[in-house]
């Protein structure tokens, strides 16, 4: 294999494993508060088509990528209301931020298919950035190094900030977390809003850098699988990276085996490959524990009420 | 000020009152956010949701899309009641819809009555099949069923784009992917004349009756409930949740099949790339708005079918693109959510704290 095939597959790699990772990390910090938000999806697609919009009508990728933020955010205070405030089931209301996503973006998107932008450009000068074989490190996006830092930065607030330790215990026992005197729903307020933001910021990352171009549904179950990597992870940032990489590779595979042309296996089943890849991960870390859920929050997906 | 009290005990009026209200809401809603968007807001919303209901010539077609989602969402709240969460009945939809056309394929040169049983035997295998995974993979390994059955519904979807552009290709069809169409023998029959009004219509109500006598009547329908509200006690009475998890994900996904080789003997005649239009997602929304009762179920398949049928006809009276429909029942679904809460809680009036005259 040639140099620049190598580089140019690790380019499709990190490209193809940016918008899972964020979604997957804003994710797991909504469980760890012990919230169970299965509106990803939704979400992502809220925010890819915000993002395009603006970007299309205002001519600044910068602005699409705050607008996709921002629609990230409303989306998911949609869910929090509801769950939060109104105490719904979990699982039901995140179905329905999906159907909403859904629904939503087809229609504001409907007149923007097949409209195309100029695409999110590398961070670096050119020196770096079309470096043959240093554009592997220096050729991305900006949103690919805010991810990066994005995973340091909730790893550290996790597990060395005393306001991380605060939403671990809300999320391992909101009883005792209120009963200190800890305002649990606040705080959940606050992480699903950051779950927003990166789902959100996410779903454009379709819009903006992967594929310049509206398209319905164009996160195509990414959503699905962030929330299956927050169990893969065991709701660790640093294996969260690991796996978000790994669906990533699973992706470029089926991307490289498309464009190579290789014609015993149907398209179709290589479409396949990233949902079978799911399922057999989840399945693979299921077998390896003894017990069920044993890194899982213990109060996810639970309502809370104060007494 | 106002502020939530929690009713000494859930209210029944609200539980039959909170899905009218979460409708008025959506209608509400809608009215705003198609004005909103420039649209004519009040003729889209009549449209939408009551132009359906009120021309009795619309009438069988909103009984062709509300019979797939009856009988899907007859099977989800079966599993929603015990706490099983089956999401990907789209998928399980599309399988039945495979094997069933499957069956058609292989029989395409025969004629005879037992055909068009096979083809439903086959659909409701073939979902049942589909369900079986997450099933296995939920009782013997703890996986959450929500992702599995979900991620199975895309497997599916590409299953059926490998299957009409591959080898089940009509051969005479001009390239087009799709497959044969399905002779009278394999089709469902009209049950009245000189209409749209398949079979699969009175089907529907037949199996939301013997849900509704198996729910409420049968020890079965018990252990269901007890397991999803008291998993606990349930164990205790010897009500095995495993065992509750295998029966309501299989009936889950045999409805589902059931449905979606209905469909494909029906209004489509034949497998086609267009085949899967969301109605298993649909009917997760049905099943809140039956409140997860078979009876109910049936006023919610033609509320959701009045929006196909809406949507349709808003297009072209307003305009509306087709995907409002998604965004409607998102929004009754939202609405259906929120008004829950006036099912445990009251709005009262803050008691306010004496004041003391200066």
């Amino acid at each position: 294999m040639s140099d620049a095939i190598l580089v140019s597959i690790i380019m499709t790699l990190v490209a193809s494993s940016t918008p899972i990772l964020l979604a997957a990390l804003g994710e797991l910090v909504v469980e760890k508060s012990g919230v169970l938000n299965l509106g990803v999806e939704g979400m992502m697609l809220c925010g890819a088509v915000a993002g395009f919009a603006v970007a299309f009508s205002t001519g600044s990728i910068a602005l699409g990528l705050v607008a996709s933020v921002l629609a990230g955010i409303a989306t998911a205070m949609v869910f929090a209301v509801l769950t939060l405030s109104l105490t719904a089931n979990q699982v039901a209301t995140g179905l329905a931020l999906t159907i909403f996503g859904i629904g939503t973006s087809s229609l504001i998107g409907a007149g923007f298919v097949g409209k195309t932008i100029e695409r999110l450009g590398p961070v670096f000068p050119a020196a770096l950035s079309e470096h043959p074989w240093l554009r592997a490190l220096f050729g991305h996006d900006i949103v690919v190094y805010l991810s990066l830092a994005l995973v340091l930065g909730v790893s550290w607030f996790l597990s060395r900030t005393r306001p991380g330790l605060i939403l671990r215990a809300v999320g391992e026992n909101d009883a005792s977390a209120h009963a200190i005197g800890y305002p649990v729903i606040a705080i959940r307020y606050a992480a699903v809003a950051f779950g927003g933001a990166l789902a959100g910021l996410g779903g454009a990352y379709f819009s903006l850098a992967l594929t310049p171009m509206w398209a319905d549904r164009l996160t195509a179950g990414r959503g699905w699988i962030a929330l299956a990597l927050v169990v893969f992870s065991a709701w660790k940032p640093g294996r969260l990276l690991l796996g978000a990489y790994l669906f990533g590779a699973v992706m470029t595979f089926e991307l490289q085996a498309k464009a190579a042309g290789i014609s015993w296996i149907a398209p179709e089943v290589l479409a396949m490959a990233p949902y079978l890849a799911t399922i057999a991960v989840l399945t693979m870390m299921s077998l390896g524990r003894k017990t069920g859920r044993l890194d899982a929050p213990a109060c996810l997906g639970k309502p809370f009420s104060a007494p | 000020m106002l502020e939530w009290r929690r009713r000494r005990e859930p209210s029944t009026a609200m539980l039959y009152l909170s899905p009218l209200i979460a409708i008025a809401l959506t209608m509400l809603m809608g009215t705003i956010v198609f004005t909103a968007m420039g649209y004519d807001g009040l003729t889209a919303v009549y449209d939408f949701f009551l132009l359906p209901l009120l021309e009795p010539q619309r009438w069988p077609d909103l009984g062709v899309k509300a019979a797939p989602l009856v009988m899907i969402a007859l099977g989800l709240a079966i599993g929603f009641r015990a706490n099983v969460w089956n999401i990907g009945a789209e998928g399980q939809y599309i399988m039945g819809a495979i094997a069933g056309t499957g069956v058609a394929l292989a029989t395409y040169e025969m004629s005879g009555w037992w055909i068009l049983p096979a083809m439903a035997l086959a659909g409701i295998l073939g979902g049942m099949a589909w369900a079986a995974i997450p099933a296995l993979l939920r009782t013997r390994l703890q996986v959450s069923e929500i992702l599995t059955s979900l991620m199975l519904t895309y497997v599916a979807i590409q299953a059926l784009y490998y299957l009409v552009r591959g080898p089940w290709k009509d051969p005479d069809g001009f390239n087009f992917p799709q497959t044969r169409m399905f002779t009278p023998d394999q089709t469902l029959p009209i049950v009245i004349p000189e209409s749209l009004v398949h079979l699969g219509i009175p089907a529907a109500l037949l199996i939301a009756l013997v849900t509704w006598l198996v729910l409420e009547k049968t020890t079965a329908g018990f252990a269901v409930k007890v397991v999803g509200l008291a998993p606990a006690a349930a164990r205790h009475g010897g009500f095995s949740a495993e065992r509750t998890t295998w029966i309501t994900m299989l009936i889950g996904g045999g409805l589902a099949g059931l449905a979606g080789i209905f469909e494909a003997a029906g209004p489509f005649g034949q497998l086609t790339p267009q085949f899967p239009v969301g109605y298993g997602f649909t009917a997760i929304i049905v099943a809140f708005l039956g409140r997860l009762h078979p009876l109910g179920i049936v006023f919610g398949g033609i509320v959701l079918a009045a929006t196909y049928v809406g949507g349709e006809i808003a297009q072209t009276t307003v305009r509306l693109p087709q995907a409002a429909t998604g965004m409607f029942q998102a929004l009754l679904l939202f609405f259906l959510l929120a008004t829950n809460v006036l099912i445990t809680y009251r709005i009262g009036l803050k008691a306010k704290p004496a004041k003391v005259a200066p």
